[in-house]
C-alpha cells in the first residue's frame, strides 16, 4: 500500500490536517488511520456545546463539530480506515494492524501523528486506599453516559476541576446523579469560568480548592472517600479530613499526550509538554513525521486544535510536494522563560513561515496584571499587559516575520510580574 | 445428590491450584472451593512475581526444602504450562561495609540449602551488571538460578490444568462450617453442602479460621500487607536483575525488578494489616517503598508509575510453611502460612501436599493424565505467518481492544471461553493484560465489558470488576436509577 | 433591596460581580472590569439561559442513545423539566444532525435537535 501522506488518529487533528492538505494539493493520496469505530475522537462522547466558536463562529457540540469536518472528506478523496491500531512509524512507512488486512504497511511520503492524548490514572497519581469498582477517570465515565447510555454511578465525588471533571459534574447531574464534591489539589482551577458557573454553581455543587482525597474505602464498589484540604506543598494537613459517602470518584487529574509511537521512532520529546519538539511547520525531530493537537501539547479549545492542525496538514503536503521544504533555512530557537512552562513551536525557520507565527504556551502559575514579554536575543522586543494568565488557558503571541528577521538565534518568551 | 467428592480443596490461590494440578494425576474425585469470582484472588494476585533461588530461608525448614525443589521444578512447569518466566538472576547488594560478613553469611546459608552457581560480586561487578546500581554498592551475592515469572498465569494455569484433567471448581462460595461425619468431612459453603474423605487447606489469609474449624491445636495468621508501585514499560531495562537490599529482621525489604512483561516493580513493604481480604494502599507505604528502592538503584523513573497496588501474605506465628495432616483431624491436611517465598514453592508444594492425600487414600496415577496446557493465544508473540493466517481465519485477532498493551477482541474473547475462564474485568486482566497498561484501562474497559457482557448472556450493568457487588455501571442513562 | 453576587464568565479573570436589585429593577453593577462583565451581570439577573445538552432514546437505530440539544438556550430554572421532557422521548431512527426530535421541549417552545447521524439498524 501506498500513500502520500498517512495520518494516525482521526479526531480533530487527524480530520483537520487531512482536509488542510487535501485543498492545499487535490492531487494528494491521504489515508486517515483510526483507531476507533469512527471518526472523530474524543469530540464524539464530548456531546456538551462551546466548540467551533473560532472556526466556524457558531456554538456547536463536539459531535456536530466532528461533522463538519468529516463531511468534507469525501469530495476531498480522503480515505481513512477505522478499527485499525498503528503498531509502528518511520518517516516513510507506517506499520498497522486490522481484522481485515492483518498486519500491514503503508508506505508513504510524509506522517502526521494525531494520536491525542490519555488520561492521567489513579495509579499515576497514587490515591491511597482500596481498589474498589466505581473509580474511573472522568473520560471513562463521559464515554459511558454519552455513547454507551451507562450510569457509573448516583453519588458521585471528582477529584480534580479540569474542564473534564467539571463538564461531567454536570452531564452526572442531570442525568440524575448526586454530585456531592470536586476537589482541586491547586488552590485555582484548571477549568474554565463558564465551567465553573454553568456546571457547578448552577446546579450547586461545592468546589473544594486546595483539597483532595487522601482515602478510598469499599470493598467491592467505593462506599466513601475521604477528602481533607493540602498545605503549599500540596501535603494533606491533618485535621482537615472530611468523609464523604459515595459509590464513585471520577478523576479529572491531567492528560498526558500519547506519544508512544513517537518515542519509538526515535522522535525528540519535550518533557515539559510530553509531546514532540516541533518546528514552526509541526515537524518533529525526524524529517517527515508531524504532529499536532493533544499528542502535541494538550489544548483547551479544540478551534485551535484545528487551526494547528491545518498548519501541520499544509506542511506536510509541501514536504511530499517540494525537495527544498525546509531546506537552507535559518533557524530560530525559541525558548520558555520565566513563568512560561513550554512554547510550541520550539524552532522556527524563517524560510517556511509566510507573514506571522503564533507562538503559543502556558504559565507555570497564576498571573494577575502582568506582561507577556518576548525577547529576542535577549532584547525586548513585545510587551502587552494581560489582565489574568492561568496555567489553564493557553496563551498566544504572534511574532510578525520581519520582526523574525532581525532576530540572530534566540527568542525568549517570558511573564513579568508589574 | 453429586456433592461428594474425595477431596476438597479450600482456595484457588498458586497453592490450592497446584495441589489440584498434582491430585489430577490420580484416579480420584476433586473439587476445589474458592470464596472469590475465580482463581488467583488472594495473596497469588499482588506480589513480587519471583522466583526464588533459595538462600533466604533457614536451612531445614520447609520454606528452605520448598523454594529449592520449587525453583528446580519451575523450569518444566513453565515450560508445560506455557508460562513466561525468565531466569534472570538476583543481586542481594549490600551498601553498607560494615555488613559485608551478612553477604557471606548468606551465601554460606544458600550452600547449605543446595543453592547452585552463587557467587559474590565486587562493586565493580555489580556496576558492570546494573549500572543504575546505587554508588554506595560494596558488594552482592548474585544467584542466576532466581526468576522472574507472570503470577497470573502460574495460578491461572495450573488451575486450567487440573480442570482439563477432571477437577471440579466452585467459585463464590466461602466456607462456612466443616463438620466430621462418619466416612470424612462435610463441607458447608454459603451456597452449598460437600461432602469428602479429605479435606486440603489452602485458604491463604483464611487458613487458621479454616483450620480452627477442626483442630483443638490453633494456628494464627497475620496478614502482612505489602505495597508496590508498579512502572511504566517505558523504563525496561532500567535494572536487568531482580535486585534485594540485604536483608534485615524485618524481612527482605524493598526490591527492584523487572517483570516478565517489561514493566519495573518496586516494593513490597512488610506491614501487619486488620483486614484478612482488604489490603489498602497508605501514603506511608508508598513512601517507604520510594525510599527503601532509592537506597539501591539510583535515578529510579517514578514519574512512569502506572499504579500502586497491595497484596496480603499469610504470616503464621510459627513462621514456617505448615504441611501436614492435622493431628488431631485425620484426614484433614493443612497448607498453611504460605508465604514468600510461596509463589516459587507452590509446584512443590503441589507435589509434596498430593503425596501425602495419595497416600492417604492409596490414589492410584491416571493413566491419560494431560500436564500440558496453553495460554491464551497471542497473535503479536507469532510469526508472521502464523499472525496472518489467524486474523484471516479469525478476524477478531486483528481488532485491538487494549491499546496500551496490544491486546486483542480475540485473546480477550479467548481468556472468556477457555476452561476457568473470566468472569470480570479484573479476571479478563490477568489472563490477557488488558488494562493492566499504562491507562490503565481508561480506554479498554468500557470495550471488555461489552465482550464479557456479550460472551457470558449477562447484560453490561451486571458485569463486574472482580466478582459480588463490585458493578462498575448502575444501569441505563434516562432510566430511574 | 436585593443583592446578587455573580461570577464572571466572560474571561479567566472570573470577577465577582455584585448587582444590587429592587424587585426587576437593576439598581447598580459592580465589581467587573469591562463592559462584557456589565452585560452578562444584567442578562444573568434578569433572564437567565443556558443551552442543555445531553442524549436521547432511540429505537430502530444501530445504536439506542443519540446526542442532542435544545436548538436554542432555555430559561435556566426549566433545565430539568427540558431534561424530563427528554428523557421520557425516544425517537425512531434514521435520524441525521439538526432533525428535531422534539418540537416544543416542556413548553419553553424551544425544539430539540439531533446533534450526530445514527442510520437504521
Amino acid at each position: 500500500m501506498r500513500s502520500d501522506i498517512v495520518i494516525i488518529g482521526g479526531g480533530p487533528a487527524g480530520l483537520a490536517a487531512a482536509v488542510a492538505a487535501a485543498k492545499y494539493d487535490p492531487s494528494l493520496d491521504i489515508m486517515i488511520l483510526e483507531r476507533d469505530a469512527e471518526l472523530g475522537g474524543i469530540l464524539n462522547q464530548c456531546i456538551h456545546n462551546g466548540f467551533g466558536l473560532h472556526t466556524f463562529n457558531e456554538e456547536l457540540t463536539g459531535p456536530e463539530y466532528a461533522e463538519r469536518f468529516e463531511a468534507q472528506l469525501p469530495d476531498l478523496g480522503i480515505k481513512f480506515m477505522l478499527n485499525t491500531m498503528v503498531l509502528d512509524v518511520a518517516s516513510s512507512s507506517v506499520t498497522a494492524v486490522n481484522s481485515d488486512q492483518g498486519l500491514f504497511n503503508i508506505e508513504c511520503g510524509a506522517v502526521i501523528l494525531c494520536m491525542g492524548c490519555r488520561e492521567r490514572p489513579r495509579g499515576a497519581l497514587n490515591i491511597p486506599g482500596l481498589r474498589p469498582a466505581g473509580v474511573f477517570t472522568a473520560g471513562t465515565a463521559q464515554r459511558l453516559v454519552n455513547i454507551e447510555g451507562y450510569m457509573p454511578g448516583k453519588e458521585v465525588v471528582i477529584l480534580g476541576s479540569g474542564d473534564i471533571g467539571l463538564i461531567m459534574a454536570r452531564r452526572m447531574t442531570l442525568e440524575g446523579a448526586k454530585v456531592k464534591a470536586v476537589c482541586e489539589l491547586m488552590p485555582y482551577s484548571g477549568g474554565l469560568k463558564r465551567n465553573i458557573v454553568q456546571c457547578l454553581d448552577d446546579f450547586g455543587i461545592p468546589l473544594f480548592l486546595s483539597h483532595t482525597v487522601i482515602d478510598i474505602k469499599g470493598k467491592e464498589r467505593v462506599t466513601s472517600v475521604v477528602i481533607a484540604e493540602v498545605d503549599s506543598n500540596s501535603k494533606p494537613i491533618p485535621g482537615t479530613e472530611e468523609e464523604i459517602t459515595c459509590d464513585t470518584l471520577l478523576l479529572s487529574c491531567g492528560l498526558i499526550p500519547e506519544n508512544e509511537l513517537s518515542r519509538a521512532a526515535g522522535i525528540k520529546i519535550n518533557p515539559s509538554t510530553n509531546g514532540p519538539v516541533v518546528n514552526e511547520s509541526f515537524e518533529t525531530s525526524i524529517k517527515g513525521i508531524f504532529a499536532c493537537g493533544n499528542v502535541l501539547h494538550v489544548h483547551d479549545l479544540v478551534d485551535y486544535v484545528s487551526e494547528e492542525s491545518a498548519r501541520a496538514g499544509i506542511s506536510a503536503a509541501k514536504y511530499v510536494k517540494s525537495s527544498s521544504f525546509g531546506e537552507d533555512c535559518s533557524v530560530i530557537e525559541i525558548k520558555a522563560g520565566t513563568g512560561v512552562r513550554y512554547t510550541v513551536p520550539s524552532f522556527i525557520r524563517l524560510g517556511e513561515i509566510d507573514d506571522n507565527v503564533t507562538v503559543r504556551f502556558r504559565s507555570g502559575n497564576v498571573y494577575k496584571n502582568s506582561y507577556v514579554d518576548v525577547l529576542f536575543d535577549g532584547e525586548q522586543k513585545y510587551h502587552r499587559r494581560k489582565q489574568i494568565i492561568t496555567p489553564g488557558e493557553m496563551e498566544q503571541v504572534i511574532l510578525k516575520k520581519e520582526d523574525l528577521e532581525k532576530a540572530a538565534g534566540e527568542i525568549t518568551v517570558a511573564i513579568t510580574e508589574s | 445428590m453429586n456433592n461428594s467428592y474425595d477431596i476438597v480443596i479450600i482456595g484457588a490461590g498458586v497453592s490450592g491450584s497446584a495441589i489440584a494440578r498434582e491430585l489430577s494425576r490420580y484416579d480420584c474425585k476433586v473439587l476445589v472451593i474458592e470464596k472469590d469470582e475465580d482463581v488467583c484472588c488472594g495473596s497469588s494476585k499482588a506480589n513480587s512475581g519471583l522466583v526464588h533461588a533459595g538462600y533466604d530461608a533457614k536451612p531445614g525448614t520447609l520454606k528452605a526444602k520448598m523454594n529449592i525443589r520449587g525453583n528446580e521444578l519451575m523450569t518444566a512447569l513453565a515450560s508445560d504450562l506455557d508460562i513466561p518466566f525468565k531466569r534472570i538472576g538476583s543481586l542481594v547488594v549490600c551498601t553498607d561495609e560494615s555488613r559485608r560478613s551478612g553477604i557471606d553469611e548468606l551465601y554460606e546459608r544458600g550452600i547449605a540449602n543446595g543453592v547452585h552457581d552463587m557467587q559474590i560480586l565486587s562493586a565493580s561487578e555489580v556496576k558492570e551488571l546494573e549500572p543504575n546500581i546505587s554508588d554506595n554498592a560494596v558488594c552482592a551475592l548474585y544467584a542466576p538460578t532466581a526468576g522472574i515469572i507472570c503470577p497470573f498465569r502460574l495460578n491461572i494455569a495450573m488451575a486450567e490444568c487440573a480442570c482439563q484433567n477432571g477437577v471440579e471448581f466452585v467459585f463464590n462460595s466461602p466456607v462456612i462450617s466443616i463438620d466430621r461425619i462418619d466416612e470424612g468431612f462435610c463441607v458447608k459453603t454459603s451456597a452449598k453442602t460437600y461432602t469428602c474423605s479429605v479435606v486440603v487447606n489452602a485458604a491463604g489469609c483464611h487458613a487458621d479460621d479454616i483450620h480452627n474449624m477442626v483442630s483443638s491445636r490453633k494456628l494464627h495468621i497475620t496478614p502482612r500487607r505489602g505495597d508496590y508501585l508498579l512502572l511504566d514499560r517505558s523504563c525496561d531495562g532500567f535494572v536487568k536483575h531482580i535486585i534485594f537490599p540485604q536483608p534485615t529482621d524485618l524481612g527482605k525489604g524493598i526490591l527492584v525488578t523487572p517483570t516478565v512483561h517489561g514493566n519495573t516493580i518496586i516494593g513490597p513493604t512488610a506491614i501487619d494489616n486488620d483486614s484478612k481480604d482488604e489490603a489498602p494502599a497508605t501514603s506511608e507505604g508508598i513512601a517507604k517503598v520510594i525510599e527503601g528502592s532509592s537506597r539501591n538503584v539510583k535515578g529510579l523513573p517514578l514519574k512512569q508509575v502506572i499504579t500502586s497496588f497491595s497484596g496480603l501474605r499469610s504470616h503464621e506465628d510459627g513462621g514456617d510453611f505448615i504441611m501436614e495432616e492435622v493431628f488431631d483431624c485425620p484426614g484433614f491436611f493443612d497448607c498453611a502460612g504460605i508465604e514468600s517465598p510461596g509463589l516459587t514453592a507452590c509446584p512443590a508444594i503441589g507435589e509434596y501436599m498430593a503425596g501425602l492425600v495419595a497416600d492417604k487414600l492409596s490414589l492410584r496415577l491416571k493413566s491419560d493424565w494431560n500436564g500440558i496446557c496453553h495460554d491464551v493465544v497471542k497473535p503479536f508473540e507469532l510469526p508472521p505467518e502464523d499472525r496472518e493466517k489467524l486474523i484471516r481465519e479469525h478476524p477478531e485477532y486483528g481488532r485491538i481492544i487494549c491499546r496500551c498493551e496490544t491486546i486483542t477482541e480475540g485473546e480477550i474473547i479467548d481468556s472468556i471461553r477457555r476452561p476457568l475462564g473470566a468472569v470480570s474485568l479484573d479476571g479478563v486482566k490477568r489472563r490477557t493484560r488488558a488494562g493492566m497498561g499504562r491507562c490503565q484501562g481508561g480506554f479498554c474497559s468500557p470495550r471488555v465489558m461489552e465482550i464479557i457482557s456479550r460472551e457470558t448472556g449477562i447484560s453490561l450493568d451486571q458485569v463486574t470488576k472482580n466478582g459480588g457487588s463490585s458493578k462498575i455501571v448502575y444501569g441505563r442513562t434516562k432510566d430511574e436509577i | 433591596m436585593e443583592i446578587r453576587e455573580l461570577t464572571c464568565i466572560n474571561c479567566p479573570m472570573g470577577c465577582r460581580i455584585t448587582v444590587t436589585m429592587d424587585g426587576s429593577a437593576i439598581i447598580s453593577v459592580e465589581g467587573n472590569t469591562c463592559k462584557r462583565g456589565d452585560t452578562y451581570a444584567r442578562t444573568e439577573v434578569t433572564a437567565p439561559v443556558r443551552t442543555v445538552t445531553t442524549t436521547i432514546k432511540v429505537t430502530g437505530g444501530v445504536v439506542d442513545r443519540i446526542s442532542c440539544k435544545t436548538k436554542e438556550p432555555v430559561p435556566k430554572d426549566k433545565i430539568f423539566e427540558v431534561m424530563a421532557a427528554i428523557n421520557k422521548s425516544t425517537s425512531l431512527a434514521p435520524i441525521k444532525t439538526g432533525d428535531v426530535l422534539i418540537e416544543d421541549c416542556a413548553g419553553t417552545k424551544v425544539p430539540v435537535v439531533a446533534t450526530k447521524t445514527v442510520d437504521k439498524v
